[in-house]
């Protein structure tokens, strides 16, 4: 699994109150949600996001509320894969369980810039900038989480 | 090598002997616990697998308080998806309208929580049950639902920080000001991923309305529990309310800590977290020429019997100054009850601030207390992120019910008297 495309950076502890304002969280309903995605730190991103892009933020991404309905938005609108220099525990865990594919790489955050086009390989971790011909490696999953990942989420792993 | 108190829950409910920091587990749950906003996305992804029943329906709780009495009909018909799940599976802990509380506020007083537990809620707050002595965290959706079906859950065993807690709070400080002194210290990453052991012998002084504060607010370290150690302080509380046995765990003599912090609580000081994360401390007497428009008492954080005495002992027989809205909203069906009977709702009317029924409403900008652009609260809820509480251009300032009553007294940001309280 990979994918590839542009780059959106973010800063430190960006919490899911502004990745999905808690004022939309009268439905469910992803498609619905997901035109709300970022609006509260970045009102254009769901204009601008086109399948395969990449979010890459700093420290601590996801902090805050559990709503699930927070990495289900960044996926529904398209957004390939997010790079971070960490995640907080609970997105981190909701992305895994939904599938939406996320990377710890504090190198990656750090050299790659907005704009840039990435390419990033789940399978080997390899992520690579092409606008910069650099490239970098994140942290593996252990072994019981990629089972999960690759079993396309938690509830389908379980009902293997 | 020795376990920590989570460690040790841990290793029971995964029925191990012994675990250890980064193992990955799969263990036992004793409650699974979702709202109104987080079950619907649960009830769908259960659907979805195609779950015949949830493993027992003793152990699930649903408390629908987010947005109850429904703000909008779009909520409404999230309620009713709740509410006929519920009715489906015959969850015994189905709490509606009339009978709800927020759900960290009444899952204690409920007794449906207890020492020893192994405990899964989707909602971040959910490690508010570590001041029992139980390992406690928040979740999504999704582990809800795999939680509902199986019973069971994975996790990653958690590091620790242990705060060695000694001396005792000045009557003007509670749980609020430890967490938020705390939180200022370390960060919002500062316990990623841990868990935030509670010990020494300032333990004991502290409520157990003060440890379901500080534990509330674990999740804002980013810690994936806190927990309080067993002691007469839970035994009061948890006896005659809870409706299993507590079983109690204390970390061992030799368990291993990342860190141990020190933390004199006789030196804590009205404190109060400044837009827009809560690490952004300050000592409250910083902070008078703050103005704010709001006042919100209440939430997960602050909506407890402690929380509205010590809001009544300041407003009684004062007045909310001009221009402020002063909103208090007592956690539970119970409490609101209480404060009826001791007369402390009269006092807040009198004092000119409005009393709702229970729920989470304001704290996440859901309803009851919107704030417009360029707009200031002071509140004693757990966050205070960009747009937390309505316009991205407004702001919200974290402290405890005795800051927040006091500063709705001055209109400014206002550290209460110890005489006062």
């Amino acid at each position: 699994m990979n994918t590839k495309g542009k780059v959106f950076k973010y800063p430190d502890n960006v919490d899911t109150d502004v990745i999905i304002p808690a004022r939309y969280l009268n439905t469910s309903d992803a498609k619905e949600l997901s035109k709300h995605c970022m609006e509260d730190i970045d009102r254009d991103y769901v204009n601008n996001v086109r399948p395969g892009d990449v979010m890459v933020a700093g420290w601590n991404f996801g902090c805050g509320s559990s709503r699930e309905h927070a990495p289900l938005v960044i996926k529904t609108c398209g957004t390939g894969c997010v790079i971070a220099k960490s995640f907080a525990r609970i997105f981190y865990r909701n992305a895994i369980n939904i599938g939406l594919p996320i990377l710890e790489c504090p190198e990656a955050a750090d050299g790659i810039s907005a704009g840039d086009e990435v390419s990033v390989d789940f399978d080997t971790g390899i992520i690579t900038d092409i606008t910069t011909q650099k490239t970098y490696r994140a942290q593996p999953f252990p072994e019981f989480i990629q089972n999960i990942i690759s079993a396309g989420g938690l509830l389908k792993s379980l009902k293997k | 090598m020795g376990m920590t108190m989570t460690q040790k829950i841990l290793a029971a409910h995964a029925g191990l002997d012994s675990v250890e920091a980064g193992q990955l587990i799969s263990a036992s749950l004793d409650i699974v616990l979702g709202n109104d906003i987080t079950t619907p996305v649960a009830v769908n992804e259960f659907k979805k697998a195609g779950f015949d029943g949830v493993f027992d329906k003793d152990r699930i709780a649903i408390v629908l308080d987010h947005f109850v009495p429904n703000k909008d009909i779009k909520a409404a018909e999230q309620s009713k998806q709740c509410r006929e799940f519920a009715c489906e599976h015959c969850v015994s802990h189905f709490y509606d309208v009339g009978k709800m509380g927020i759900e960290h506020a009444l899952l204690p007083e409920q007794g449906i929580v207890t020492a020893g537990d192994c405990i899964i809620g989707a909602d971040s707050h959910t490690c508010t049950y570590g001041a029992l002595g139980a390992f406690s965290t928040g979740v999504g959706s999704t582990d809800m639902a795999a939680g509902m079906a199986t019973g069971m859950a994975w996790f990653k065993v958690p590091a620790a920080i242990k705060f060695e807690l000694t001396g005792k709070l000045p009557k003007n400080c509670s749980g609020k000001d430890v967490i938020l002194t705390i939180i200022g210290k370390i960060g919002v990453d500062g316990a990623l991923y841990k868990s935030m052991e509670f010990a020494g012998e300032g333990v004991a002084s502290l409520s157990m309305d003060d440890r379901l504060c500080i534990c509330n607010m674990a999740i804002e370290a980013g810690a994936k529990n806190g927990i309080f150690p067993v002691d007469d302080v839970t035994r009061a509380y948890m006896n005659g309310r809870t409706e299993r046995k507590p079983v109690e765990y204390s970390a061992d003599p030799d368990a291993v800590y990342e860190q141990v912090i020190k933390i004199n609580l006789s030196e804590i000081v009205p404190t109060v977290s400044c837009p827009h994360l809560p690490e952004n401390t300050k000592p409250a007497t910083e902070l008078s020429d703050i103005k704010v428009d709001q006042v919100v008492i209440g939430s997960c954080t602050n909506g407890r019997m402690e929380d509205m005495e010590a809001a009544y002992n300041i407003l009684n027989g004062k007045k909310v100054a001009d221009g402020v809205r002063c909103i208090i909203i007592p956690a539970t069906m119970k409490i609101y009850r209480e404060c009826i009977e001791r007369g402390y709702i009269t006092a807040f009317i009198d004092a000119g601030a409005v009393v709702s029924t229970p729920t989470c409403g304001p704290c996440l900008g859901g309803y009851m207390g919107i704030l417009a652009e360029g707009e200031r609260c002071i509140a004693t809820t757990n966050r205070n992120f960009v747009g937390r509480m309505g316009h991205v251009k407004s702001e919200v300032y974290l402290a405890s019910p005795a800051t927040a009553a006091s500063s709705a007294l001055t209109g400014y940001i206002t550290a209460p008297k110890e005489a006062e309280i």
